[in-house]
């Protein structure tokens, strides 16, 4: 296909605000699939994805619309993701933004939006679900045009649900978004945008040729590893694999790469010829840094290899998600992981929870602090537990966050901001009735449970988003929690000095609550080096007897006592007491539970 | 001729089956006591050549012994080989003079009265059959035939029992001094009728009563029992007059020693073999009429298993054990550890010392016990 007659985009919508219906309803339209086969949202193909309602990988279909083809590129839709949305970006010449009717627009819509015009692609603004009764068509028009500097009537009116108005979305595609530009005739490259493993035929990366014309079986190398390969199949999804003869630039597609360790091939690279290769690599994408971090463990010390198999496996996608061996006296062999936010680390943990079938511990998330130490040393740290007791300065990563929100709730909003040490920069009004508010906020405070906390104050109406805005030294104290005078490293915590109580006494509070009686006394404390914050006791139980024992008891007490004892085996020893794994579990869960 | 010297006999009756009952036991069919006891006795006949020439102690337990007709009851005891100690479990509502006179000709040397509780509210919740009345009576009648060994078993942790309840009954039990008390907290065994009624407010009352076994223990130490086994006491010291008054015949089980069972549900340890005999009644009868062996289920004892059973039985005592005897039975780190929290008491002396519970470590004799016996091998 001729360049002039190939569109690029990108669907830009928040969760919810049926960017996969569109999808969907689009495949339909054009005839990719049969209204027979249409399962519903046809392109979240992750059984997870599917359940949450939400988009994770992004992936490229193409499809053909009045003698053009049209490759959309699919976007995930949460706050954690930004990083992917922009790589799928690089990809497109032009992007899609959908707002519900009866919602308006989204503080992530409008991040991502802003991030599309950054990139300098041409914007088609779209207002979903008109059907709904409770639809502002015409408010939400109005809105996205001033926010885009459009006017109203540029915004397209439309429900991905009964297919009204998808035909006028696809002509506004074809007619407003740029064709791509590239050299047909140069060396070829291709940007590796997304990548997938199959068990049998290895890595498969998801491409924009920018540049050229690839064959199949063409010899390749990736530009930045200097991985050597060849092109086993060239072919594109339509919504199925189907092979091709060729991707010549301007076009979106897949190569088969054989390749079967994850770790040689990664998105972000530049694909070229081996016969004609390109001078120079394209721009490729910035490595993000993992900004929160939390320990990773196998419930039974013998999965650790499967999870290290696992961590790999998804890390093959997945360039923000790090990890490293870490060693806990109290949950054994695991990983300390790093991941983009919360929500990002979910999805990883229900990931290998279910694709990896593995039973897991998970500590409390924390972010990356950066420490100077009184000797003048600087280390950044990801672990509570690591972070030096011999202080001059502690940085944390701070965020500019943005929320919109109805302006009943803005009182709210301000008080929640407060509490979490936000400072104010500011506030306008989006339409008559909607604010968006612009706060500073430590991303610590929004690992706690910032955004649950958002959602319950104002009643599910507010959105979201943030971006880093760099490291700013703050009053944080390290809480360490002793159980028998020992420190349990998994529980340790970094928190600003004015909580350090409250949380240290919650903590202690629950552990108390969790860890079974002993044979004496057992001391719990929350202490900022060795000043103890708070401490509780689990009293010693004053009776355990297997009250008679004659002959004909002897066999059943013995058997009771040798399964005491191997029970006690499977408990965590702290200091010469049993924990049982449920209580770190208890602990590690105080967020979540809060949050219910 | 063999060298067991502790002979259990099982006497399954019952005039009614009390809920928190776990043992074997069978109400009313008095029309087949006398086949029952004709059973017993070609077990015997079959079994006994186990037995020493010197037979210790004899042991009859239920049921209710004394619920067995009195005819059957003398005939069995007529037949049993002599010992130093013959026990009798009684109800007090069973103990007649009659009763008494009999077990007194016949060799029997001691008398166990499930008293349980003096309060009659009480009595109520466990399904007993006597009045507080009834235990009064039953002493004073077995000591007017001459009996000067008399034991009491109490039960507490009883749902609704108050302190003050446990107090009285403490108080009751020893206003008639009897020679040894067995103490035991109410069990609430799943699957009992008791457990479905009850096992909610056990649950509930769990904190509030969990100073009683300390409450028993100072109370009866105060008037001069000595706490010889978790839940048994006897008179000691001056008191005793000079005998050794706890029981013989459990003092065989605890110390490890062989012994044999006969009846239904009746277990012996022979040879390093552990025999249940089947529950039931008609088939056990059955069998010993066609001369044959009941059916029973049979449970190697290797060295390793008796030597973690020595261990565990030994901590019931206040005697100290050999640690030459269980060495390869105990935990070692487990008993420093236990040592140093002060639960286990290690005296150093000839071949490896000898070990027992301290006081506190008595009261916890279970979690103890477990941490100081080493894994099994599956």
């Amino acid at each position: 296909m001729e360049q002039d007659r190939i569109r690029n985009f990108a669907i830009i919508a928040h969760i919810d605000h049926g960017k996969s219906t569109l999808a969907d309803r689009i495949l339909e339209l054009t005839g990719a699939v049969s209204q027979r086969e249409m399962r519903e949202q046809l392109l979240d193909t992750m059984e997870l994805e599917r359940e949450r309602g939400i988009t994770i990988k992004a992936q490229a279909v193409r499809v053909s619309w009045r003698g053009h083809q049209l490759n959309l590129i699919d976007t995930p839709g949460h706050v954690d993701f930004t990083y992917e949305v922009s790589r799928s970006l690089q990809a497109c010449e032009g992007a899609l933004l959908v707002v519900d009717a009866a919602q308006g627009t989204e503080a992530q819509t409008l991040a991502n939006a802003y991030l599309a015009i950054d990139g300098g692609l041409e914007i088609v603004p779209a207002v979903n679900k008109i059907d709904l009764p409770q639809a502002d068509p015409d408010g939400a028009a109005g809105e996205l045009g001033d926010l885009l500097g459009e006017p109203a009537d540029r915004v397209v009116r439309m429900s991905a649900k009964t297919g009204a108005g998808v035909p006028e979305v696809l002509d506004a595609i074809v007619e407003r978004i740029p064709a791509p530009s590239g050299d047909r005739d140069a060396p070829a490259r291709a940007l590796v945008f997304d990548s997938s493993y199959d068990q049998y035929r290895g890595v498969v990366a998801f491409v924009r040729v920018v540049d050229g014309s690839f064959s199949p079986r063409e010899p390749l190398r990736a530009m930045a590893q200097g991985t050597a390969f060849d092109a086993e199949e060239l072919g594109v999804m339509s919504p199925a694999r189907m092979s091709v003869d060729a991707l010549s630039a301007g076009e979106v597609g897949y190569v088969i790469t054989g390749l079967k360790d994850v770790s040689r091939l990664r998105v972000g690279d530049t694909l070229t010829s081996r016969r004609r290769p390109a001078a120079e690599p394209l721009p490729g994408y910035q490595d993000v840094k993992p900004m929160v971090f939390a320990g990773i463990f196998p419930t039974d010390s013998d999965d650790y290899p499967e999870l290290r198999d696992a961590l790999e496996r998804l890390k093959l996608n997945d360039g923000s998600l790090s990890y490293e061996p870490e060693t806990s006296q109290a949950l054994g062999f695991g990983f300390r992981c790093g991941f983009l936010g919360l929500l990002h680390m979910e999805i990883v943990r229900e990931r290998l929870e279910r694709e990896f079938d593995l039973d897991l511990l998970i500590t409390a998330p924390n972010v990356a602090y950066r420490a100077t130490t009184r000797t003048g040393e600087e280390v950044e740290v990801h672990n509570p537990a690591e972070m030096p007791r011999e202080l001059e300065q502690v940085e944390e990563p701070y965020v500019r966050a943005s929320v919109i929100v109805p302006k009943d709730y803005v009182g709210a909003v301000m008080e929640l901001a407060n509490e979490r040490r936000g400072t104010f920069d500011h506030m306008e009004y989006l339409s008559e009735g909607r604010v968006l508010l612009l706060y500073e906020l430590p991303l610590g405070e929004i690992v706690l449970d910032f955004y649950d906390q958002l959602k319950s104050r104002t009643r599910g109406y507010a959105s979201f988003d943030y971006d880093l805005a760099g490291f700013r030294p703050g009053d944080l104290s390290r809480v360490d929690i002793l159980v028998g005078g020992e420190q349990v490293d998994a529980l340790s915590l970094i928190i600003h000095r004015d909580a350090a109580y409250d949380r240290g006494r919650q903590l202690v509070e629950r552990l108390r609550e969790e860890i079974p009686r002993q044979m004496i006394d057992v001391p719990i404390q929350a202490a900022i080096g060795s000043r103890v914050i708070a401490r509780e006791t689990v009293k010693a139980r004053r009776k355990d007897v297997l009250a008679k024992c004659y002959g004909g008891d002897i066999t059943r007490k013995r058997k009771l006592l040798e399964k005491q004892k191997k029970g006690k085996k499977r408990m965590k020893q702290v200091a010469g007491i049993e924990v049982p794994q449920e209580a770190f579990l208890a602990v590690l869960n105080l967020d979540s539970e809060r949050k219910r | 001729m063999g060298d067991v010297r502790h002979l259990y006999v099982h006497l399954p009756f019952c005039a009614h089956r009390c809920g928190y009952c776990d043992f074997v036991t069978v109400v009313g069919r008095r029309g087949q006591h006398g086949a029952y006891v004709d059973a017993l006795l070609a077990e015997l006949e079959l079994e006994g050549g186990v037995l020493a020439d010197d037979v210790e102690t004899v042991f009859l337990g239920g049921g209710t012994p004394t619920f067995t007709e009195a005819r059957e009851l003398a005939r069995l005891l007529g037949a049993l080989p002599a010992a130093a100690e013959v026990t009798i479990e009684a109800n007090p509502e069973t103990v007649t003079p009659e009763l008494a006179e009999l077990l007194r000709t016949r060799g029997v040397s001691r008398v166990s009265l499930g008293a349980q509780t003096f309060q009659p509210r009480l009595l109520g919740v466990l399904e007993r059959q006597a009045s507080p009345d009834d235990v009064r009576r039953a002493v004073h009648t077995l000591r007017d035939a001459g009996f000067d060994n008399i034991s009491l078993d109490l039960v507490y942790g009883i749902p609704g029992q108050r302190a003050s309840d446990l107090d009285a009954d403490l108080a009751e039990a020893l206003a008639l001094d009897p020679q040894h008390l067995s103490c035991y907290e109410l069990e609430a065994k799943p699957g009992t009728r008791f457990t479905v009624a009850h096992g909610e407010e056990l649950a509930r009352q769990a904190d509030a009563m969990e100073g009683y076994f300390e409450r028993v223990v100072d109370t009866l130490n105060g008037a001069g029992y000595r706490w010889y086994e978790t839940a048994n006491f006897c008179l000691g010291g001056e008191r005793a007059g000079g005998r050794d008054l706890r029981a013989r015949h459990n003092l065989g089980y605890w110390r490890g020693h062989d012994y044999l069972g006969l009846g239904i549900g009746a277990v012996s340890t022979v040879f390093r073999e552990r025999r249940r005999n089947l529950p039931s009644l008609p088939r056990y009868v059955a069998a010993l009429v066609a001369g044959e062996r009941p059916s029973r289920e049979v449970e190697p004892i290797d060295e390793a298993t008796h030597a973690r059973e020595l261990l565990m039985l030994g901590l019931r005592l206040d005697e100290p054990m050999a640690v030459g005897d269980v060495t390869d039975a105990l935990d070692h780190d487990a008993l420093g550890r236990l040592v140093e929290l002060g639960l286990v008491e290690l005296a150093r002396n000839g071949r490896g010392g000898e070990l027992r519970l301290t006081r506190r470590g008595r009261f916890l004799g279970g979690g103890v016990t477990s941490e100081l016996l080493v894994e099994a091998a599956d």
